[in-house]
C-alpha cells in the first residue's frame, strides 16, 4: 500500500464501517478484517456502551477515525470542546490518520447535521485550509479531508470542485480521503466527466479511497450508502487505484444494512484491483 | 459577490426553514426571506432542477435526518401522542430549538422544558408527556454520561456525616406522576408492523391512568440503562445528596437506621456513589 505521511505511512487494506448491528456479530466470531473505520462523533462521548464496544474492537481490530462534523468549510472557528473531545478519542484509538469532510455544516453555533457543500472560491479554500491547519496542530495526527456527494452548486465558485480540493489540500498540506462514490454521484448531478476529475487529484496525497452504493432518481442521485457498489463506481476505484496506488480502502455501508457478512463480502470486491499480497490482508 | 459567510447564513437558513405538510421546502426563510428568491440568488439550477428544487433535497435531508433521531430518542412521547402528533410536536420543536451540537445525541436536551412552554402539543394529559420526556432525556443521559470512581464498601465506612457524597453523572433521578417507566418499556418493544394498533390500545389505557407520584432511579449498570423504583424517602435522600448535603442534613432524621444502611448498601452495590465534583 501506498502508506505516505497523510495517512501515518499505514499499510492498511481492506476495511468496513464498524456499525451498531453488526457489533454482536463481530465479537462473537472475530471475523478477520482488515480494519475498520469508526465515526468518530458515535465514541466523543464520557462512557457508557459505546466506548466499552469500541475498547473491545480494539482489542482485536486496528481502527481509523472518520468524523462527520469537523465543518472545516464553515466560516465559524473550530470548535474546542468538540476539538477536546476528539483528542481524547485520537488517544484512545490510536488512529494513525484521522479524516473528515470537505464541506460546511453549521452557522451560528446552529448545526445541520449534514455535509454542505464548499462554494469554489479562493476565500473559501484559505478559510478552509487554515482549519484543517489548526487541527492538526491541535490534534497532533495526519488529517485526510473526503470530498463530498453534492447536489447544489453555487453562482460564486470560482472553480471546479477538483480545483477547489486541490487548493486545500496544498494550503493545508493535508492529505485526500478519496471517495470515488461521491465523484460519481456529483458527475452525474453536476454533469462533468468523473475521470477528468481523478486525473487532477494529487496521487501523492491519497491517504484511504471510501467506496459505496447509491441511490438513483429520476432528476438526480442520492449519496445514500445503502446499496452495493455499482459497476461504473468499482470502474472508477480500479482507475483511482492505478493512478494513486494500492490504498487503504473502506466500504461505507450506513442504512438498511445487511449482515456482517454481506457488507464484508462486497468490501472484499475491492481485492480485484489490488495486488495479491494487500487483497489477502 | 456574496462573501462565504453570506452564502452560509442564507443558505441554512432556507435549507432549515420548516417543510410544508406535504413535505415540500418551506415557503420563507427562517430569517422571513422568500426561499425561492434566496434559492435563486445562491443556487445554480442545472438542466433538470431548478435553484429551489435543489436546495430542497437538503432540506427534507435536513428535517428529516433530525426528525429520525428525535424520534429514535423519544418512543415513549411518541407512543403516548401518536405518530401524527409527536411529528408535529418534532416539528415545532426543532423549529424552536435547532441543535446547538456537534452531536445529534443532544437534540431532545431541550424538549422537556420547551414542553412545558408548549402544553397544547401534548395531547390529552400533558403531565404524562412531560413525565415522559423527562424520564426519557434522563435515559440518553445514562447511555453514555461519565462513570466517575464509584465508592465501594470500604469506602464507605470512612465516611462520617458531616460529608457530602457525589452520585454518579449518568444517574438521574424523577419524580413523576404517572408510571413512564413501565409505559416505555413497553411501547419500545413494539414491532414496527403491529406498533399503529398496539399504540391505538396503549393510548387509550393511558387515558384512564390516574396521577399518583412515584420515584425512578434512571442509570447505568454494566453498560445498560435501567430503570429503578425508589420509595419517597430513598427519592429525597438521593436528590439531597445529588445537590451537595452532607449526609447529616440528607438523610431524614425519621429514617430507621437499618433502611438507611439498605439504601447505601445498594447504592454501592449499583456504583451509584462517588466523590463529589469538588473534591
Amino acid at each position: 500500500m501506498p502508506a505516505n505521511r497523510f495517512n501515518g505511512n499505514s499499510e492498511y487494506g481492506i476495511g468496513i464501517g464498524l456499525r451498531i448491528p453488526h457489533y454482536q456479530h463481530i465479537l462473537e466470531n472475530k471475523p478477520p478484517v482488515d480494519w475498520f473505520e469508526i465515526i468518530s462523533e458515535n465514541y466523543m462521548v464520557d462512557g457508557g456502551r459505546p466506548l466499552a464496544i469500541l475498547d473491545r474492537i480494539r482489542e482485536r481490530y486496528r481502527v481509523v477515525q472518520h468524523g462527520v462534523s469537523m465543518y472545516f468549510g464553515s466560516v465559524e472557528p473550530l470548535n474546542r470542546d468538540h476539538l477536546r473531545k476528539l483528542k481524547a478519542l485520537v488517544r484512545r484509538t490510536k488512529t494513525p490518520w484521522l479524516t473528515d469532510h470537505l464541506c460546511w455544516g453549521s452557522v451560528d453555533g446552529r448545526y445541520t447535521h449534514d455535509l454542505l457543500p464548499m462554494p469554489y472560491t479562493f476565500e473559501a479554500a484559505e478559510l478552509t485550509a487554515r482549519k484543517i491547519r489548526e487541527a492538526i496542530d491541535f490534534l497532533e495526527v495526519p488529517i485526510a479531508v473526503e470530498n463530498v456527494s453534492s447536489y447544489a452548486e453555487f453562482h460564486v465558485s470560482e472553480m471546479t470542485e477538483w480545483e477547489f480540493l486541490n487548493e486545500v489540500v496544498e494550503r493545508a498540506d493535508c492529505g485526500i480521503l478519496l471517495d470515488v462514490n461521491n465523484i460519481y454521484v456529483s458527475s452525474r448531478n453536476h454533469d462533468f466527466d468523473p475521470r477528468e476529475y481523478l486525473d487532477a487529484v494529487p496521487a501523492g496525497r491519497v491517504a484511504q479511497i471510501h467506496i459505496a452504493g447509491h441511490s438513483k432518481f429520476e432528476k438526480y442521485i442520492l449519496d445514500t450508502h445503502d446499496h452495493p457498489v455499482i459497476d461504473p463506481v468499482w470502474d472508477l476505484y480500479e482507475a483511482a487505484i492505478a493512478r494513486v496506488g494500492p490504498t487503504p480502502t473502506l466500504l461505507e455501508w450506513d442504512d438498511r444494512i445487511p449482515s456482517f457478512d454481506e457488507v464484508h463480502a462486497e468490501a472484499r470486491k475491492a481485492a480485484r484491483f489490488l495486488p495479491a499480497q494487500v487483497a489477502a490482508s | 459577490m456574496m462573501d462565504l459567510q453570506e452564502i452560509q447564513r442564507r443558505f441554512a437558513a432556507a435549507m432549515m426553514a420548516p417543510l410544508k405538510p406535504s413535505d415540500a421546502i418551506g415557503a420563507k426563510t427562517i430569517a422571513g426571506r422568500s426561499v425561492r428568491a434566496e434559492a435563486t440568488a445562491i443556487v445554480k439550477p442545472n438542466d433538470r432542477l431548478t435553484s429551489v428544487e435543489r436546495l430542497e433535497i437538503y432540506s427534507r435531508s435536513y428535517w428529516f435526518r433530525i426528525l429520525d433521531a428525535l424520534t429514535d430518542d423519544f418512543p415513549g412521547l411518541r407512543a403516548l401522542l401518536g405518530d401524527g402528533s409527536f411529528h408535529r410536536m418534532a416539528r415545532a420543536y426543532l423549529a424552536d430549538c435547532p441543535s446547538a451540537s456537534f452531536t445529534m445525541r443532544n437534540l431532545g436536551s431541550r424538549l422537556t422544558s420547551w414542553l412545558e412552554g408548549h402544553q397544547d402539543f401534548c395531547r390529552r394529559n400533558p403531565r404524562l408527556a412531560l413525565d415522559m420526556a423527562r424520564l426519557e432525556w434522563a435515559h440518553v443521559e445514562a447511555f453514555d454520561s461519565a462513570e466517575r470512581a464509584p465508592l465501594g464498601p470500604e469506602d464507605l465506612l470512612e465516611l462520617d456525616e458531616s460529608m457530602a457524597i457525589g452520585l454518579q453523572p449518568y444517574l438521574s433521578l424523577i419524580e413523576a406522576q404517572f408510571p413512564v417507566d413501565d409505559l416505555r418499556i413497553e411501547a419500545q418493544q413494539w414491532d414496527e408492523d403491529v406498533r399503529t394498533s398496539l399504540a391505538r390500545k396503549f393510548r387509550r389505557r393511558c387515558l384512564g391512568l390516574k396521577p399518583a407520584p412515584i420515584f425512578i432511579a434512571v442509570h447505568r449498570f454494566e453498560d445498560t440503562v435501567y430503570y429503578r423504583r425508589l420509595d419517597e424517602a430513598e427519592h429525597h435522600t438521593l436528590s439531597a445528596l445529588a445537590a451537595g448535603l452532607p449526609l447529616i442534613s440528607a438523610i431524614p432524621e425519621d429514617a430507621d437506621a437499618d433502611q438507611v444502611k439498605g439504601w447505601f448498601t445498594t447504592w454501592s452495590r449499583l456504583g451509584w456513589l462517588c466523590r463529589p465534583e469538588s473534591a
